[in-house]
């Protein structure tokens, strides 16, 4: 009950912060709504990211901490083999390269390491992320490089007639957006609707049992991280068209912590309003809190954006440990 | 599925014949040159002190351990070192001493998953719902459905098993191994830690599959009075060597299995 309660306290506070520039009339309603498109868009970028995450976790229990690198590596690829081929075909190009990643992973960390602690492997991933980190460098450089997907970059107005002076957004973010719903869909219908899908989601239960009714844990794993490689790969390619794929990219990552503890680390749609929440949270906060924060306080401002979404995941974790959406376990003493 | 196995059940041939097993962990020796048959429709029970090895014997049957020395031959044929995936595909099901269901599913789909092997579809056919999919999906899910049918277990189908008391969660275990429609199953301690009403339910359910399916059983059970009443054959193991083996009224009077229950006078 006390943890409803509280429960019921900090979302009420998250609303009236969000409605609170509108009602104190801080903000005109276009701009308002500006913000909150804005929010949304990089919140899809978290959720893809944080989509990576879910999905390994979810299948082998495995705390992923090379989900970064990876999509920095597959945004390194297509950028790089984008110089010398068409677009469609460096992405195809790019999908087997995370699929032989995936392999490669599989056979080299996860098959020597099984039934290991989760510790062990979280040791194991770490490792992963530097080598992948470096070996991409190595094999593609460490400039920065420019994916173009042949989408307008400069912004289009909308809604002139509702707002004065309309509301500005990108088609690029609109194809993200778009990308981000498509490969949501299909992976939900992916884990709820096939074999397979059970077969990871029992994966993720218990290793031992899972092998002994058939399930051949290897090859689960392959797949499962071939999807998250591919889940990168999106997101990679929707990041460094928007940023440029540089080493940012993998720190950027870090961003989609706080997206699963706030949805759930082995919840899909948790993954998605996780971090649809982390992006508006973040941009509202920075556009209208920092200002607040100047005047009150006399502070320099700035930077909210950058630990705002840690401590709203911190406030989660106290509140509701499993996460918005999180499997809720029930142990037995 | 056969029936008509009732009352005159005819023990058929041997599915399973381990030779001269030796298992070591580093100095611990778990197992020493064990030599024991399965034979089709029986049921047959491993039974010993704690630390005996029975564990140990499940697990070379079940290929999640490699024994060091011997041979496993089954339905036949020798058989090299499996895993259990391969064992699995073999026709070898098992339930577990401690409880290993998938927790956060529900009772439908830990049975579910008992199925695995057994569907064909491809993946996209399956995501999309294809009419050959759901066919198949259909039809598996009938035959899980007799098994819930089976081990009486209706109301609990939407149940997240992590909910399920211990004695149903022990029976969803079994629920889940019997969906694999195995020839060989493996039991260990089936009825560990239930009251005598669940475990009366548990034996009547173990004489039910090996009844009704024919389905040859090895358990591992420490409740003296039920492997009595069960078994066919039963096998005794002491600090990994086999000490006695033959019918429950061959074993009862067995003098190196008394001795090993109840201690032998220097």
């Amino acid at each position: 009950m006390k943890r409803n309660r509280n429960l019921i306290i900090l979302f009420a506070a998250l609303l009236a912060g969000l409605i609170a520039p509108l009602v104190t009339g801080a903000s005109g309603a276009g701009f308002y709504t500006e913000v909150l498109l804005g929010g949304l868009m990089a919140g899809v970028l978290y959720s893809l990211v944080a989509l990576g995450f879910v999905l390994i976790f979810k299948a082998s229990g495995v705390f992923n901490f090379a989900q970064g690198a990876m999509v920095l590596f597959a945004a390194l690829s297509v950028a790089r083999m984008a110089e010398k081929m068409p677009l469609w075909a460096a992405m195809l190009l790019a999908v087997v390269i995370m699929v032989a990643l995936a392999f490669v992973i599989e056979r080299l960390v996860l098959r020597p390491l099984v039934n290991q602690d989760p510790v062990v492997l979280l040791m194991a991933t770490l490792g992963v992320t530097y080598f992948v980190d470096g070996f991409g460098q190595t094999v593609w450089g460490s400039d920065i490089y420019e994916i173009d997907l042949g989408i307008a970059k400069e912004p289009v107005m909308i809604l002139g007639q509702l707002f004065e002076g309309g509301i500005l957004i990108n088609k690029d973010d609109v194809a993200a957006t778009a990308a981000a719903a498509l490969l949501v869909i299909l992976l939900a219908l992916f884990f709820q609707k096939t074999k397979t899908g059970r077969a990871l989601r029992a994966v993720a239960d218990d290793h031992l049992a899972a092998q002994s009714i058939g399930i051949p844990l290897n090859r689960i794993w392959v797949i499962v991280w071939s999807l998250a490689g591919i889940v990168a790969l999106v997101a990679g390619v929707v990041w460094g068209a928007k940023l440029g794929v540089q080493f940012s990219i993998s720190q950027v990552a870090l961003k989609a912590l706080p997206v699963v503890i706030l949805g759930g680390f082995t919840s899909i749609p948790g993954a998605i309003i996780g971090g649809l929440i982390i992006g508006v949270g973040e941009k509202m906060a920075e556009v209208f809190l920092g200002p607040v924060m100047v005047k009150a306080f006399d502070l320099a401002g700035g930077g909210i954006e950058n630990w705002f979404a840690y401590v709203l995941a911190l406030l989660f974790l106290l509140v509701l440990p499993e996460g918005l959406f999180g499997e809720k376990h029930i142990d037995r003493v | 599925m056969g029936g008509g196995l009732s009352n005159g059940k005819s023990i058929g041939d041997v599915v399973l014949d381990l030779q001269d097993i030796s298992l070591a962990f580093g100095g611990v020796r778990a197992l020493q040159g064990v030599t024991f048959d399965v034979r089709e429709h029986e049921i047959r029970a491993i039974i010993g002190p704690n630390g005996a090895g029975k564990s140990s014997m499940l697990n070379v049957i079940n290929g999640v351990y490699h024994p060091q020395q011997g041979t496993v031959s089954y339905l036949g044929a020798k058989r090299h070192d499996v895993n259990t995936h391969e064992a699995a595909v073999q026709g070898i099901a098992r339930t577990f001493q401690n409880i290993a269901l998938f927790k956060g599913m529900s009772v439908l789909d830990n049975i579910m998953t008992g199925r695995n092997l057994r569907m064909k579809s491809g993946l996209l056919a399956q995501a999309f719902r294809l009419p050959s999919a759901e066919r198949e999906e259909l039809q598996h899910r009938e035959a899980v459905e007799q098994v819930i049918d089976f081990l009486e277990i209706q109301a609990y189908r939407k149940t997240p098993v992590g909910r399920l008391p211990y004695g149903l969660q022990k029976r969803v275990d079994l629920a889940r191994a019997l969906a694999m429609e195995p020839k060989l199953l493996l039991l260990d301690e089936p009825m560990a830690g239930m009251n005598v009403e669940e475990k009366q339910d548990m034996c009547r359910f173990i004489l039910d599959v090996n009844d009704q399916f024919g389905t040859t059983i090895v358990l591992i059970e420490h409740d003296m009075g039920v492997v009595m009443d069960i078994s066919d054959r039963v096998i005794v193991l002491d600090y990994g060597r086999k000490i006695g083996d033959g019918t429950p009224e061959q074993v009862r009077g067995n003098q190196a299995v008394i001795d090993a229950y109840l201690g032998v006078s220097h």
